[in-house]
């Protein structure tokens, strides 16, 4: 399998990571998340790393690429899912994942995404009150 | 330090970090390191391995289960044959790279295990020791 599979829902893309990426992989799929945005006009990227065990600089780099240049096309990436584990070595690390937003899983993030998109005042998306 | 079980690694492409990731995880996982210690343990590996690849094309590692006293831990050993490193200090400093990495690989890895060190020669390769304890 050399491609994660990336699924429209809506305005947004979602993106599933279910094995440990090699090199090649994570590469691929920054590339077709940013031909997708593109052909779909996504405005939001929800990655679900919960199934992720390792995040290395490698890989933290790639999500921060990734959300750079989501950007630069208009659209937010938010990471969700990240095990407490992965969450304790990347601050020793000392990895900022740099205009990456997080959300705890797909629920939130998708929140989040939607907040985002509903603050945009060009958007005319109507506003549900903020489910706390 | 006695030295119970051990592996030796060749590694050559990118691919061989999930391997050696996965057989590291086995070895943790079979003297029951909880899940925080592996996982800084297999991030730090995976950092090294990346390492080894980047400047000197691949190596090999060695792993091994080892124990002083009552403590049992995890020693891996990066060797290659690459260009070596001409300033360790600087190499081991937040944020210096030579690639165009984020310079976090060795200051980072250090951080995550519980002993460190490494030696280089310029022109004849670089040794990396790391040991993570299983409570350490």
């Amino acid at each position: 399998m050399d491609r994660i599979p990336i699924l429209k829902m809506g305005q947004f893309l979602l993106v599933t990571i279910q094995i440990d990426l090699y090199d090649r992989i994570a590469l691929n799929l920054e590339t077709d998340l940013v031909q997708m945005i593109h052909k779909t006009g996504a405005r939001g990227v929800l990655i679900d790393i919960s199934a992720v065990s390792i995040v290395d600089s490698f890989m933290g780099r790639i999500l921060g690429n990734i959300a750079t240049m989501s950007k630069i096309l208009d659209a937010e990436t938010v990471v969700v899912g990240m095990q407490p584990a992965v969450a304790i070595t990347l601050v020793e690390l000392g990895l900022p994942l740099n205009g990456v937003f997080t959300a705890l899983n797909v629920e939130r993030g998708m929140i989040l995404l939607q907040s985002r998109l509903a603050s945009d005042p060009d958007e005319e998306e109507d506003e549900d009150d903020n489910p706390e | 330090m006695i030295t119970l079980n051990r592996d030796r690694l060749f590694i050559q492409k990118d691919q061989d970090v999930v391997i050696l990731r996965n057989r590291v995880k086995e070895y943790a996982t079979k003297i029951g390191m909880g899940l925080v210690n592996q996982t800084k343990l297999i991030t730090g590996a995976s950092e090294l391995v990346r390492n080894m690849l980047r400047y000197a094309q691949g190596g090999e590692v060695l792993i091994e289960v080892v124990s002083r006293g009552r403590e049992n831990g995890i020693r891996l050993t990066f060797s290659d044959r690459g260009p070596g490193i001409a300033d360790l200090n600087k190499a081991m400093q937040d944020g210096f790279s030579t690639g165009r990495s984020l310079g976090l690989g060795l200051p980072g890895t250090k951080r995550l295990m519980s002993e460190f060190s490494i030696k280089s020669a310029v022109g004849e390769g670089t040794t990396v020791t790391v040991i993570k304890w299983k409570n350490g």
